[in-house]
């Protein structure tokens, strides 16, 4: 990584702000936020949005756990409940996992992992970033008017027909799906464009590869949504016969639309986790990802096949037995993949210097619960075995396991460990390990007891249910509350941390990897002088003892 | 006989749901032992290779034949698993010939069944054991999705078009039926069973139709109808709010109607509302989604006491 300076020189003139100066300090008041064009402080109030984001649709979910906690009425109706797991699915899906990790810390981190001085097109970079403030009103508008009870698949000829607020919402996911695309066309360029002398294909680093994957399909992928979002949104106003029978359409097209893109977007949200993995993994055994390339490769497969399996979610919805066949087959290639990472990671384990800090602990219940979200999809491809638990409780943890287990791991571990990067403060350690389990027990008790009923037949989306389902109900509940307590108790770590957390010292880590090597945190032009990469991010044993030391 | 196989699936009702539950089992114990292998490396790394001071991370070589190995070995068991799951999944999807054909027809919130007959019944069927029996399933509105879980059985129900599934039940005694896909308000009470008898019983009931319990009197009979028909999942009873008038001191009500009219709910009246619900709706419902039952006038008559008792 050779010669990365980090004191900075002198001050340039007044009133231009100093590229060498912390970029929290180089200018000052609201305005210099609202309107910077620096990728990392719009990777930092994209990350304050999908935390709120985040909050707001973890309260629809302890609601909908209340809701369930006993039979019949607990403490609302059964169309409030319907309303709850409708914004519970949107608000976590459309304003929270999509955007987390690519929008808010891949922004941050991407263009400083490639030596950059920011991303390709830093305008755009804001305008993405006020589109998706711009369709987060829309959906708050919706939720305000009553809000929607379609679920968030938004299946027709329900969402057709249902009286509730559906149009805003729906324009709401179309407009963040330009956010998204955006995004994506922002990284691709900066990755090909922006690399730094000597930053090769072969030593980007493995989230850099996973953003990159995920960038292509979210290119790819949201311009279907937003078409099937219009078209129902014109179905719904002028009447339009696509989706309606009545109308001389295909409701079963709809899902096909529908899933054409939400399938691949699945692999928006967990790629970028799995490319967090890498870096933590990496950084806390003091070692190379065992198969870099096919690692990385594994990456763009998922993309790839991604795009293929979307017929997976309607192997009960009356498409012809051929079809069937053809996307369960499909279906199954996407273990390959999963499988070469897994065993990369863990052989990455294997003869490392393993440290247990707080953001090792998520990437080790990441490879733990994304195992088992994997697996569970084995079920689930096995056709005969679909038929017995397609749209049951069993569905439901499968993908929590993936999304939170998956997903959600990789964005907090992610957080967690490139906090003092980003703010320049360390947290306490124990309060994060301590959130750690109750996060990591709560959710395994909310998820495992999800599992089991739904095997035993619940199906999902029931506000009420046979008495034979309700100790299964009352242990998930419960486990909702761990989970809560752990996120709560994160939160209140990462306050404390602001106000009054210890200064961070250059690498906290004593990670080889090149964004630890600029200061913390990183001036505004995120490196002193443009860095020559001499070296790939895990090559430990190129490292000098001063780019890892910790102090 | 019943099975239980074990704690995670429901009782085996039909005969082909043994086969499913090998599958799943197989695919269980796959997972079990494939996490135990991974989470016990990761567990034994994390302790057997700890940071300590003076002792580094073995550096990482090229290992190409274990990279193609661990690529290459899962292909062939999820062929084997794709294999299987669609020969089992054809099975299933098939009818037999000969198969007693019932029509279901969904609608928010009920399922309504037909035999071959004409004879038409709601919430709940009546087959008999042994026989294979293939459920011809549509809907009236929205999507429905019909599912037996006893017989590990699932299909959509789409409007504008037809699907179907069938099983044949071994087992004497109720099969719970669920709606699966998401339909509004009441999707969790769009129950139904299916009542698996034998043969004699069965041909007595296509004979008959249905009727009072032994010394059921209409009363007793009637609120067994509420539930039946799924009425509860659009009427209260305790006058709660719901998709459609609540019952509690129906009978005798003056109600006002969307078309300006009014009346009092009386036998003609209910008897109307069930036979033809959009003929008089009351006003602060302004549409309705009911749809038209056919059932008996020995039924009506007795939905009618048990409403006078409310």
């Amino acid at each position: 990584m050779g010669a990365v300076s980090t004191t900075a020189p002198a001050r340039s003139h007044e009133g231009t702000p100093d590229p060498n100066e912390n970029y929290l300090k180089a200018t000052r008041g609201i305005a210099s936020w609202l309107f910077t064009l620096d990728h990392k402080r719009i990777g930092i109030m994209y990350l304050v949005l999908v935390l709120i984001a985040f909050g707001l649709g973890g309260t629809f979910a302890l609601l909908v756990r209340l809701e369930l906690f006993t039979r019949g009425k607990t403490l609302m109706d059964a169309d409030m409940y319907n309303r709850m797991f409708t914004l519970h699915g949107v608000v976590m899906v459309f304003l929270f996992i999509i955007p987390s990790i690519p929008a808010a810390l891949g922004n941050f981190i991407l263009p400083i992992q490639l030596g950059a001085k920011d991303v390709a097109f830093p305008r755009l970079n804001l305008m993405s970033l006020y589109i998706y403030a711009f369709g987060a009103c829309f959906a708050v508008y919706s939720m305000v008017d009553g809000a929607v009870d379609t679920g968030w698949t938004f299946y027709t000829p329900y969402s057709t027909s249902t009286n509730s607020a559906v149009i805003p919402m729906v324009l709401g996911a179309f407009i963040m799906g330009f956010s998204s695309i955006l995004t994506g066309v922002n990284f691709l360029v900066t990755v090909h464009k922006l690399r730094a002398p000597g930053q090769t294909w072969t030593r980007l680093s493995l989230f850099t590869w996973a953003l990159y994957a995920t960038s292509i399909i979210q290119v790819l992928a949201t311009p279907v949504l937003a078409i099937t979002l219009l078209l129902l949104t014109m179905e719904r106003f002028l009447g339009l016969g696509i989706f309606d029978p009545k109308l001389g359409g295909d409701p079963v097209l709809f899902q096909h639309f529908f899933w054409f893109y939400s399938h691949p977007a699945v692999y928006i949200m967990i790629v970028p986790g799995m490319g967090i993995v890498n870096e933590l993994l990496s950084t806390f055994s003091r070692r190379a990802i065992v198969g870099y390339m096919f690692v990385a490769m594994s990456s763009l497969g998922l993309a790839l096949l991604g795009f293929l399996v979307w017929g997976h979610h309607l192997f009960v919805s009356g498409m012809s037995e051929y079809a069937t066949m053809v996307f369960s087959a499909l279906t199954f290639l996407v273990a390959i993949p999963s499988g070469v990472k897994v065993f990369n990671w863990v052989a990455t384990l294997w003869k490392g210097s393993i440290r247990l800090d707080s953001p090792m602990l998520y990437a080790l219940s990441f490879i733990f619960l994304f195992t088992i979200g994997g697996l569970t999809g084995l079920f689930l491809g096995v056709l005969a075995i679909d038929v017995h638990l397609h749209d049951t409780y069993f569905v439901v943890a499968h993908f929590h396991y993936v999304m939170v287990g998956g997903t959600v791991m990789g964005f907090v571990g992610g957080l967690h460990y490139w906090w003092p990067k980003i703010t320049g403060k360390l947290y306490n350690e124990k309060m994060a390990k301590f959130a750690w389990f109750f996060v990591f027990i709560g959710f395994n008790v909310t998820f495992i007891a999800q599992f089991i009923m739904g095997s035993r037949g619940m199906p999902r989306r029931y506000y009420d249910y046979l008495p034979e389902y309700e100790s299964f109900h009352r242990i998930s509940t419960m486990g909702s509350w761990l989970l809560a307590f752990g996120f709560l108790t994160m939160a209140l770590m990462f306050v404390q941390s602001l106000r009054n957390g210890k200064k961070s010292s250059r690498n906290p880590w004593g990670s080889a990897a090149l964004e630890w090597q600029t200061a913390t945190p990183p001036p505004l032009a995120n490196f002193v002088k443009v860095p020559t990469i001499t070296r790939g991010p895990y090559d430990y044993h190129l490292a000098t003892e001063e780019e890892l030391s910790e102090t | 006989m019943t099975i239980e196989p074990n704690y995670q699936l429901p009782q085996q009702l039909s005969t082909g749901a043994a086969e499913v539950d090998d599958l799943y089992m197989f695919v269980y114990w796959f997972s079990v032992i494939f996490t135990a292998i991974i989470v016990g490396v990761m567990l034994y790394s994390i302790v057997k290779f700890r940071r300590r001071p003076g002792v580094k991370a073995a550096p990482v070589g090229h290992n190409l034949k274990l990279e193609v190995a661990w690529t290459v070995i899962p292909l062939f068991f999820i062929v084997f698993l794709f294999h299987y799951g669609f020969k089992v999944y054809v099975h299933n999807a098939v009818a037999q010939e000969g198969a007693l054909e019932i029509r279901v027809r969904a609608q928010k919130w009920r399922w309504e069944f037909e035999y071959p007959t004409g004879m038409r019944v709601n919430s709940e069927v009546k087959i008999p054991v042994n026989k294979p029996v293939k459920f011809v399933i549509s809907s009236e509105d929205v999507l429905h999705s019909f599912f037996v879980p006893g017989a590990r059985a699932k299909k959509d129900a789409v409007p504008g078009m037809y699907s179907n599934v069938w099983f044949t039940p071994n087992t004497k005694g109720p099969m719970q039926v669920f709606c699966a896909e998401y339909c509004g308000t009441s999707h969790s009470g769009m129950l139904a069973t299916i009542n698996v008898v034998d043969d004699a019983e069965f041909q007595k009931f296509l004979k008959e139709g249905e009727g009072p319990e032994p010394g059921e009197d209409p009363v007793a009979w009637g609120k067994r109808l509420y539930t039946k028909n799924a009425c509860n999942t659009c009427h209260s009873i305790d006058g709660s709010k719901s998709p459609g008038p609540t019952w509690k001191g129906i009978w005798g009500r003056p109600e006002s109607f969307v078309d300006g009219s009014t009346g009092k709910v009386d036998e003609n009246y209910v008897r109307e509302s069930i036979l033809k619900p959009q003929a008089k709706i009351v006003s602060t419902f302004v549409t309705t989604q009911m749809p038209p039952y056919t059932i008996s006038d020995k039924q009506i008559d007795a939905i009618i006491a048990y409403m006078k008792t409310l």
